[in-house]
């Protein structure tokens, strides 16, 4: 007889498969945890920081804690919502998120957490710092004041693509998505149209030339439901992976 | 008897009163609304004086010094001083110049542009020096309300105002905390 594998999340009970991290096991039990840098398809990197939960008192990353049996993990609290509230007034401080002039406005998954969270002003004073845009390529527009340095483009160019594109540059406030090519321009990297690095960014940075403003006002794709609903979606997904949707609707 | 009404006051710094249109988009719920509170400093009303408020409702950021000046006026004449937008939030679209230094913006539009005839930059007693850089009005005053949005929906605002009418918190829901 087997031992049955499962840890409680918020009093739920979540099985997991050997291997799983805390996220992995509740995104397949359907519970939505919140996230930026985690895509299921990819290896964790834990630089968002925004799945933290309570194990024993202690503040880890979901996405990077191993499942194990009988942990007992606090995902919604007031005070690890408060953390993450301030972790995205951050993220939201050190670049220039306009989003009113945005194509992905309405669907950006930064925004999202930010509306789901009850965020309604940065809390911290704003950076404003100098990032370049890069127009070079024929297929995809790259604006680096709406990178939020989760590597989800590098690490789908390493792990799917098998191509470096896009790599991170330079430490802490310095921090800079890099394009791997002589230039340092898309346009003379080995970036394609169909690569997955270029279709897995969750904010507006790495942005398809084509295709924007089409949903009117109402129908994007967080406009009327909560990202803990709807779940890490982009616009060009149809349909929502079914282990990142289908969250619990009281988790709010 | 008629209960006191509360008096509030708006100003569109550096903004472009869209959350002003946004304000009176509440449509016929502004009737009721109007029979309790009363406009003090307002593009509404042209009033040019504040006087003492319960409300300050402020649209826009910083650009100017002007912009600096009618902020102070209104933290110190509001017991609740409102953000009131994208622009008085983080700076909006008018920041997007800060990421060109104030000359190399100015050059731009006057001296070199296109179509720019007898190039020079104005300079007047009456036009406020503008600032090296647009900033929210958070970074100059306490401000004690955010009202998110580009514009804030007619029903935040409602609820603001509501809110202070009822002496209670002010509640956004989900559809009511936009960023664009």
């Amino acid at each position: 007889m087997t031992e049955k594998r499962s840890f409680t999340l918020d009093q739920q009970e979540i099985p997991f498969q050997p291997g799983d991290s805390i996220l992995q096991a509740a995104q397949r039990a359907g519970v939505y945890v919140p996230h930026l840098c985690f895509h299921p398809d990819f290896s964790a990197n834990g630089s968002c920081r925004l799945c933290v939960v309570s194990i024993a008192g202690k503040t880890v990353a979901a996405c990077h804690y191993p499942a194990r049996s009988g942990l007992q993990v606090t995902m919604n609290n007031s005070r690890l919502q408060q953390q993450r509230l301030r972790l995205l007034q951050l993220l939201f401080a050190e670049g220039n998120h306009f989003c009113p002039s945005c194509e992905v406005s309405g669907s950006c998954q930064l925004q999202a957490l930010a509306y789901d969270l009850g965020m309604t002003h940065y809390h911290y004073d704003p950076f404003y710092p100098q990032r370049p845009r890069d127009g070079s390529h024929p297929d995809f527009f790259i604006d680096t004041d709406r990178c939020i340095f989760c590597d989800l483009c590098g690490r789908a160019g390493t792990e799917q693509d098998h191509k470096p594109v896009y790599r991170l540059g330079g430490r802490g406030e310095q921090t800079r998505l890099l394009i791997y090519s002589a230039s340092g321009k898309l346009g003379d990297s080995r970036a394609a149209a169909d690569d997955k690095a270029a279709h897995v960014c969750p904010v507006g940075c790495i942005l398809p030339r084509e295709g924007h403003y089409r949903d009117p006002i109402g129908e994007r794709v967080y406009d009327a439901s909560p990202i803990h609903w709807v779940g890490n979606r982009r616009r060009d997904q149809h349909a929502a992976p079914a282990a990142d949707s289908a969250g619990d609707p009281s988790h709010d | 008897m008629t209960e006191p009404r509360v008096k509030v006051a708006t100003c569109s710094l550096a903004g472009c009163f869209g959350c002003h249109m946004s304000f009176l988009d509440m449509d016929e719920a502004i009737v009721p609304l109007i029979q309790r509170i009363e406009f003090d400093r307002s593009p509404l009303t042209d009033i040019k004086q504040i006087g003492r408020c319960d409300i300050g409702l402020v649209e826009g950021g910083l650009c100017n010094t002007e912009n600096r000046e009618v902020l102070h006026q209104f933290r110190a004449h509001c017991n609740i001083l409102v953000a009131v937008g994208a622009c008085a939030i983080n700076g909006g679209v008018p920041a997007m110049r800060n990421h060109y230094p104030l000359a190399e913006c100015l050059a731009e539009s006057y001296l070199n542009g296109v179509n720019v005839v007898n190039p020079q930059i104005p300079r007047d007693a009456e036009l406020p020096p503008l600032l090296e850089q647009v900033i929210p009005i958070g970074q100059e005053v306490r401000v004690d309300y955010f009202l998110p949005g580009c514009p804030p929906p007619a029903a935040a605002f409602m609820e603001i105002v509501s809110a202070v009418l009822e002496q209670r918190e002010p509640q956004l829901e989900y559809q009511q905390r936009r960023f664009d």
